[in-house]
Parts: structure tokens; C-alpha cells; sequence
């Protein structure tokens, strides 16, 4: 997020989009309601009825898939009525004029065809956005889950900062992440373009240094990312270490993925339950869990915050850096020896720019949002205030593309997933907490109740759910929370093992899988 | 040297006197929020501080000169020059009428500690004013709902004392209007639209109405399954393991058994605010299905328990014969999005320093 959580409770325009926030970021929803109730205007764009778009003072159920038409036609319609912030663009950004160019050809009425809601909505939409004072955006895995992900995001970003909605108080573009330390995991390096504290891969600077510290020679370049990683397995890749994730259940077109992992030579799993994905494993590792462990995680707006063990872990299990740090002193990989976490979080902070001025005592508080550069800085709650990180904010020119998949006679429905309030991903933690049953027992396929007639489809009754890759049966729901032409699940449970059916496309760039977007044919059973 | 700054301030500061005590305050500001500045321990029953003062319990009356009547501090305006006095004999004897009034009206004022988060407001008080002298025995109000079977939340209003703290949560902080209050007087019910159970309503499970109630009638009923337990609560300060928004909330502890949470009112992400992930699925933690001890796949092909040393050997030696084998572009790893960093950390590390790659990713793209 560019802005804080605080900050949720003062924009004057709140555009949310492809984010079920009641559900899925329940707290950080109250915030927008309280927001709502201080007489915020909010915008909702989602195909489906959600919690959120009620309360909306305007609903675009646009068709999933087809945000950027969504957010050309805005930024149309915020420069055709002279809502953009020249001085702005004057002063901060690059790639102004031929954005502004660009985008006049991307009328309401182009958009209206694509996103299958009324021009006038679209217009209205722009008008709302382009005139408050300030606008935030929120979006979550609606927007990054397609193909075009990255052009998503790109889209968004040019509408804040054609109205210069960037580095301002109750502002900005919030993405929420969806697990407590995917930030964290990024922070850390954990990905294959950046070393920790986002110094990149390619940079020669950090390769030198990460070299020099890791006293090995690191190569100059880029890593591949997990999504070709399990395309090559056992075609190049033929070991694998996989800390807490259920990769067969949350990952798309589920055969591929668990037919990619059988194929390996070697597969270390760690984890605190047998998941599906540890079924698969050579070495199962059991690790400490929440309540067990010691250590750090950042959530959605920078925050850098302790965790503390209240309880000593179930069984023999160890914390997942004492699992990973033997088994790399066994490899004879030096630089192992810790004795603590507060030790390993020390060393990240030591070599992260971004971290430099915390330590593992002065996060007792949960008081700093990184960047935190040096130990008598205060943090950074907003991001972008007076300059960008990198000089100007750059436009970017995109252009609207189809999903990879499009509804055809065969598949004539659009399905969506998501996640439900009570449950969380693949249902490890939630479906093994007594009570969450009483409210969620089962999964459904929700439907609108006009589609349910055309198919003959029963509230209650059984379907059967197929796409390009697999079928799977489903229990119905017909409700009006779905539009016409679209149903949605979630990928919670293992006997609706929905994601055989996705993984039609990944965008270009961050290979994020187009889990939003899969066209489904559903026949009564 | 005073700036000009300084001087401005200085000049407009407004002051009241507090107990015989001048002391400063700012426009808008309450006289409890005042009092409760400089530590004057006022007693209330219906106040949280989240929320909207309303004046209701009438247990933070003061005096203010010039005033006939003691006034509620909650919802009175703090006024230049006011004379405030916040504990005379009388106001102390009218406290202690109002304790023993509301405590008659209920079943018991002791209730258990792992009710809720503010669950031993009232039975605090009570015996801070020496109020159980059941002067007012006779009719109760609030009558505990028995048929809602929820395995989160109990409602047991026979302890109901009509503070609308539950209601007043439901719709100021979380906007979300799943409860009310029916009737009034003795007959006063807090009931949910067409008095349904809480799951047929627009409740969330969010657990908020059990925390904020003062006297234990809403429950936390995961956390009072332990209620027999041996052991005194411990409470642990951490972050929920959910989504990112980063809850604080405090962990219940009883010897190595967690029996519950309960959100922590100054977490800057979440004041005090939590969803039903966050408040009662917490119990994963300890069910029996936990890896108990490393596995590894023997010759039968089937997964069996080993011993720690058996299983890194295992798993160091098949990494080193894969990358022997087919070079070090062979091995992949995949850090956590739900461990802390110290794993994401180590398992960069790992990768990094043992095969010189950047194969490495976290489950951010799926």
C-alpha cells in the first residue's frame, strides 16, 4: 500500500476494485465503512454483487477480465472534463502527453461493449474518481490475477497520478495482500529478481555484495520464477524445497502441478500439517507454528511487526529457518550458524537498505513502515511524499486485451474464484478450527437465478463444472450476488478441487496465473 | 526564548479546574476525557473509548459548580474555567446505588476471565465500591437466548446490563447492524433483525460485542471451553497469521494450552478490531493432525516418522546428488508468504549461497 491502514478513513473518493474487502480483509474494511459513514463516495468495480458493492454509491459489475477498458474509458472521461492535475504531471511524471494522447480514442461507449455495463455508469465512474479530493484506490488479487495483471496495475497507477492522487493523505494505490508475510517474503528476497530489500539481481553492485556475504559467486541475472520452475520439472528441475505452501491445491490446473512434482528426483516439504503438497514429498519437515514461533512479518502497509511464541511447539517441530539452516550446514554452505531468529532478522536488516535503521528491538512496538533508511528515522507511513523513488511516475501506455480464455459455445459461462469469509485458502488452519463449520460446511457454485433456469440447475442440487483442463462436481447456489453469464467458487475445499479447472493463461510478465478468469461449461447432474 | 508559536499557544490554552488542580485542555475534548488524562480513574460501565460516548450507565457523573445536578463527564464538554470535582462523598454514595442496582439485575457479577476482553468491568467495580450488598434483590432484566447453538458467541443477557456496548460496536466500528435493542426498561433485549439466530443474520462473527461487553453476558465460548483448565491465562502479545492487514491481538495461554485470543486495543493496524479468522480460529494450532516429527519416503514408497538427524541427512544428501547430477540450475526453492521472514530470509540464503542461483520464489503468484 502507498498509504496507511489509518489512512482508509479519509479519502473523499473510494475506488475499489477486484477486492472482496468485507471478506477477505474484514478489518481494513471497517475502515472504509467508517470512511463511508464520514460521507466518502465509493466506486465498486466487481462482477459480482459483494458485501462491498452494495454499500457502493456506484456498482460497475463490469465482465471479469476487462478492467483496462474499464480504466481507459475513465481516464477518457477525467481528461475530456478537464479533471486532470497538470501541474501534477508537470511537476512529477513522465510519459504524460502520450498517455493523455493515447487515451482519447477509449470512450465510455468503447468500454461499455467490452465491460458489459452502461456507458453512463462508466462516465459516472470517471467523473466520481476524477473530482474527489482526495481518491484512493484499493484493489487486491481481482486485479493482479489475469493475464493482464501488470497492465492492470498500470492502469490504476495512471489514473492516480493523472489526478495526482499519489503522496497525499488519505490517497494513493493500496494494494491489500492476502497472506499475513507475503510482503515479508518479498522483503526478505525471496523471489527471483531481487535480493533482500528489493536490491535487484541483475544490479552488479548487489551481486558483488551478496556474493561477498553469501561467500559464493552468486550469478549476474534473474532466476525463473515458481511458475516455470514447476513447468520444468523433471526436465531441468529435479529438486525442490517448499516451505508452507499447499502448492497442489492453491496453484492452478492442479494435475499439472501435482504431475510436476511427482516428476522430481527430490522434494523437501516443510509444514505443519500432511497437506496434499507434502503427501508428495521424499522429507516432510514438521516447522513451529503461530503461537510456537518467534519472529517478524510485514503486512499489506509496510509495517514491520513481531511475532511471539506463547507456547512451546506440538511434538519435535522446529522453526522453519532452524530446518533450512541445517540442512544448508549439512550442504556445507557456511553462514548457518544461528542460534536465534532475532540473530537471522539482525543480518537482513544489516544488508536491506530499507530495513537499515531497525533492528530485532526496536520493532517491539510495531510502531515503523519501511523504508526506514537509518536509526533516526521515523519510517515511512506514505510512500511518494514530495518525490518518487526513482525521480518521476511513469505513465504507461496499455492497451485492452482479451483473457486467454474466452466464453465460446463450449464453455458459454465465465467462471471467477475467490475466497469466503470464514475460510482461508486450501483450509489447513480454518477447517481444522472448531465452529468454522457451523457457518461453512460445504462449497457451492453461485449462479444467477436466470442462469440456474436456462441450465435447469437446482439451488441445493448437484452440477457438474467443466473447462478446457477438467470437470468437477459442485453443489449449487442460486443467488444474484453472481451476474448473468458468470459464477464463482472458491478454492477452499479439497473435495471441489476447483483448480483443476483454471490456469488458462499467466501474465507476461510477473507469471501470475489468470485465476479470475476461466470459461466453464455447468450441466446439472 | 518562547517562539511566536509558543506564545499563541500559551495565550489560547484553556484550562479547567480539575479536583482543586488547574489543568489544560483541548477544544472538544470531554470532561472524562480530561480527567482520564490525568489519571482520575473515573468509573463507567457503557464507555469504550472507540466508541461514541453515550451517557448511559451514569457511573462517571461529576460535579461542576454552578451546575445543579452531577453531570455525566462522558458526554459534557470540558469549558474554560469549569470547577470540576470528580469524587465528592456524594457523587461516590450515587456510584455505589447505581453498582448495586445494576449488579441486581444480574445472575452473577463474577463471571470468567476468558468470557471477553472487558468481561470483569462490573465485577471490578462492584468490589471497588463494596456494592454486593444485595440491597435491590428482585427483578432482573435480560433474558439469556438458549437457542442460538453458535460455537462462537454466547449470549447470555441474564448479565445484560444495557449498555448497548455490543450494539453500539456492531454499528460504529464495524458498520455492519446485526443487532438491537427490543423493549426497554426491565424488558430490554438485545436481539438480531426478527430475533433470528446470529448466523441467519448480518452478523460476521467477528467477535467484537463479546469483547466490549463489561459484564460477560456475550461470551467467548471457544475460549470458555477452558474455563476448568489448570492454570493461570497468560497472554502473549502477536500478529493474527491470516491476511495482511497484520491484526495485533494477545494470545490466552493456560500452561502449554492456547485457549483463545483476544484483539489488542492499541494495534496500530486493527484498533482493537478483528474478523472472525483472526478472533476463533486460533485452535489448528493444537489439533492432533499437527506433523509431530520429520517423515521420510522409504522403499516402501510410503512416508514414515523419523528421527531429526535421519531426515536432514536424508534431505541434505538427495539435494546434493541431484545438483552432482544434473548441475546447480537443478534445485528450486520456495519460501513461505504465511512463515516469518526468518524462513523466507534463510530459504533465499539457502538457495542463494549454496547453488549461486536465484531460484527462488514465495507463493505471491498464485
Amino acid at each position: 500500500m502507498s498509504n496507511p491502514l489509518a489512512d482508509m478513513e479519509k479519502p473523499d473518493v473510494i475506488f475499489a476494485i477486484g477486492t472482496n474487502m468485507t471478506e477477505c480483509h474484514p478489518v481494513a474494511a471497517t475502515r472504509l465503512k467508517r470512511a463511508l459513514t464520514n460521507g466518502a463516495k465509493m466506486i465498486v468495480a466487481d462482477p459480482r454483487k459483494t458485501r462491498l458493492a452494495k454499500m457502493a454509491h456506484l456498482h460497475l459489475p463490469i465482465r471479469v477480465g476487462s478492467d483496462v477498458a474499464l480504466l481507459l474509458a475513465m481516464a477518457h472521461v477525467i481528461q475530456r472534463e478537464g479533471l486532470i492535475d497538470a501541474s501534477f504531471i508537470e511537476a512529477r511524471t513522465a510519459g504524460g502527453d502520450e498517455f493523455l494522447e493515447h487515451i482519447k480514442r477509449f470512450t465510455p461507449e468503447w468500454a461499455s461493449e467490452i465491460c458489459e455495463v452502461p456507458a453512463a455508469d462508466i462516465e459516472k465512474a470517471g467523473l466520481i474518481y476524477g473530482q474527489g479530493n482526495p481518491s484512493a484506490i484499493y484493489y487486491t488479487l481481482g486485479i493482479t490475477e489475469h493475464i493482464c495483471g501488470v497492465d492492470n496495475v498500470q492502469s490504476l497507477c495512471n489514473l492516480a497520478l493523472m489526478t495526482g492522487n499519489l503522496g497525499i493523505e488519505g490517497g494513493g494505490i493500496n494494494p491489500m495482500r492476502g497472506q499475513n508475510n507475503i510482503q515479508g517474503a518479498g522483503d526478505c528476497g525471496a523471489v527471483p529478481n531481487n535480493f533482500p530489500g528489493f536490491q535487484a539481481c541483475d544490479d552488479p553492485a548487489s551481486v558483488e555484495k551478496f556474493s561477498r556475504l553469501y561467500q559464493t559467486e552468486i550469478e549476474p541475472k534473474r532466476g525463473i520464477t515458481k511458475v516455470t520452475a514447476l513447468d520444468l520439472c523433471g526436465k531441468g528441475i529435479h529438486g525442490m524445497i517448499i516451505d508452507g505452501e499447499n502448492t497442489v491445491v492453491t496453484d492452478p490446473d492442479k494435475n499439472h502441478c501435482e504431475h510436476a512434482l511427482k516428476s522430481l528426483d527430490h522434494l523437501v516439504v516443510i509444514d505443519i500439517f500432511l497437506t496434499e503438497t507434502a503427501q508428495l514429498a521424499d522429507v516432510v519437515f514438521p516447522a513451529t507454528a503461530w503461537g510456537e514461533t518467534d519472529g517478524v512479518q510485514t503486512n499489506t502497509e509496510r509495517r514491520v511487526q513481531r511475532l511471539r511464541a506463547a507456547v512451546p511447539p506440538v511434538g519435535e517441530a522446529k522453526p522453519d529457518w532452524w530446518i533450512v539452516s541445517e540442512i544448508a550446514k549439512r550442504m556445507g554452505t557456511p553462514g548457518f550458524d544461528y542460534e536465534s531468529a532475532k540473530e537471522i532478522f539482525n543480518e537482513l536488516c544489516e544488508l536491506s537498505p530499507i530495513y537499515a535503521g531497525l533492528d530485532w528491538d526496536r520493532i517491539e512496538d510495531s510502531e515503523y513502515q519501511w523504508p526506514v533508511p537509518d536509526k533516526n528515522h521515523p519510517g515511512t507511513p506514505r510512500l511518494h511524499e514530495g518525490e518518487f523513488k526513482n525521480g518521476r511516475g511513469k505513465f504507461t501506455v496499455v492497451g485492452y486485451r482479451d483473457p486467454a480464455e474466452v466464453i465460446s459455445k463450449d464453455f458459454p459461462l465465465w467462471l471467477t474464484t475467490g475466497r469466503r469469509l470464514e475460510a482461508y485458502h486450501t483450509r489447513t488452519q480454518t477447517g481444522r478450527s472448531a465452529g468454522i463449520e457451523y457457518l461453512l460446511s460445504h462449497e457451492s457454485l453461485e449462479v444467477h437465478p436466470d442462469d440456474a433456469k436456462s441450465l435447469g440447475l437446482t439451488h441445493g442440487g448437484m452440477a457438474k463444472m467443466a473447462s478446457a483442463r477438467g470437470e468437477i462436481e459442485i453443489e449449487v447456489k442460486v443467488t444474484d450476488m453472481s451476474p448473468k453469464g458468470t459464477v464463482f467458487t472458491s478454492f477452499s475445499f479439497a473435495n471441489v478441487p476447483v483448480n483443476i479447472l483454471t490456469g488458462s493463461g499467466y501474465d507476461p510478465v510477473t507469471q501470475t496465473a489468470e485465476l479470475k478468469v476461466c470459461p466453464v461449461r455447468v450441466t446439472a447432474v | 526564548m518562547i517562539s511566536d508559536l509558543d506564545a499563541q499557544k500559551t495565550a489560547k490554552a484553556l484550562i479547567l479546574t480539575l479536583d482543586g488542580e488547574e489543568v489544560a485542555f483541548e477544544p472538544g475534548e470531554t470532561i472524562y476525557e480530561v480527567a482520564e488524562r490525568h489519571r482520575r480513574e473515573i468509573p463507567t460501565l457503557c464507555y469504550d473509548e472507540r466508541l461514541e460516548a453515550f451517557g448511559a450507565c451514569r457511573l462517571c457523573i461529576v460535579e461542576v459548580e454552578g451546575i445543579r445536578n452531577p453531570v455525566a463527564s462522558c458526554t459534557t464538554k470540558a469549558a474554560e474555567g469549569m470547577i470540576v470535582k470528580t469524587k465528592t462523598d456524594t457523587i461516590e454514595k450515587h456510584r455505589k446505588t447505581l453498582l448495586e442496582l445494576v449488579a441486581s439485575e444480574n445472575r452473577s457479577v463474577d463471571v470468567n476471565q476468558l468470557s471477553g476482553y472487558a468481561s470483569q468491568e462490573l465485577k471490578i467495580l462492584v468490589d471497588r465500591y463494596d456494592a454486593r450488598t444485595g440491597r435491590f434483590a428482585g427483578k432482573k432484566s435480560g433474558t439469556s437466548n438458549t437457542k442460538d447453538k453458535n460455537p462462537f458467541i454466547l449470549r447470555d443477557y441474564d448479565n445484560c446490563i444495557s449498555c448497548y456496548r455490543c450494539v453500539r460496536v456492531c454499528a460504529e466500528r464495524e458498520g455492519d447492524y446485526a443487532i438491537n435493542v427490543m423493549n426497554r426498561g426491565f424488558n430490554t433485549q438485545i436481539i438480531t433483525e426478527f430475533n433470528n439466530d446470529l448466523r441467519d443474520s448480518e452478523c460476521t462473527f467477528c467477535g467484537q460485542c463479546v469483547q466490549t461487553c463489561p459484564t460477560g453476558a456475550l461470551g467467548d465460548r471457544k475460549a470458555l471451553r477452558d474455563s476448568d483448565t489448570e492454570g493461570e491465562i497468560r497472554k502473549t502479545r502477536t500478529i493474527c497469521p491470516y491476511c495482511g492487514v497484520g491484526c495485533s491481538v494477545d494470545m490466552l495461554s493456560k500452561g502449554d494450552k492456547i485457549v483463545g485470543v483476544q484483539p489488542a486495543m492499541d494495534g496500530p493496524a486493527n484498533e482493537g478490531a478483528l474478523c472472525i479468522k483472526g478472533q476463533f480460529a486460533f485452535d489448528f494450532i493444537q489439533n492432533a493432525d499437527r506433523l509431530k516429527k520429520p517423515m521420510i519416503r522409504r522403499e516402501d514408497g510410503e512416508l514414515h516418522e523419523c528421527e531429526w538427524e535421519e531426515a536432514l541427512d536424508f534431505a541434505a544428501a538427495g539435494f546434493a546428488k541431484v545438483r552432482d547430477k544434473f548441475g546447480r540450475h537443478s534445485v528450486y526453492g520456495i519460501a513461505s508468504g504465511r512463515a516469518p521472514h526468518e524462513a523466507a530470509y534463510t530459504m533465499q540464503k539457502y538457495i542463494r549461497a549454496t547453488y549461486g542461483t536465484n531460484y527462488i520464489d514465495n507463493c505471491s503468484r498464485a
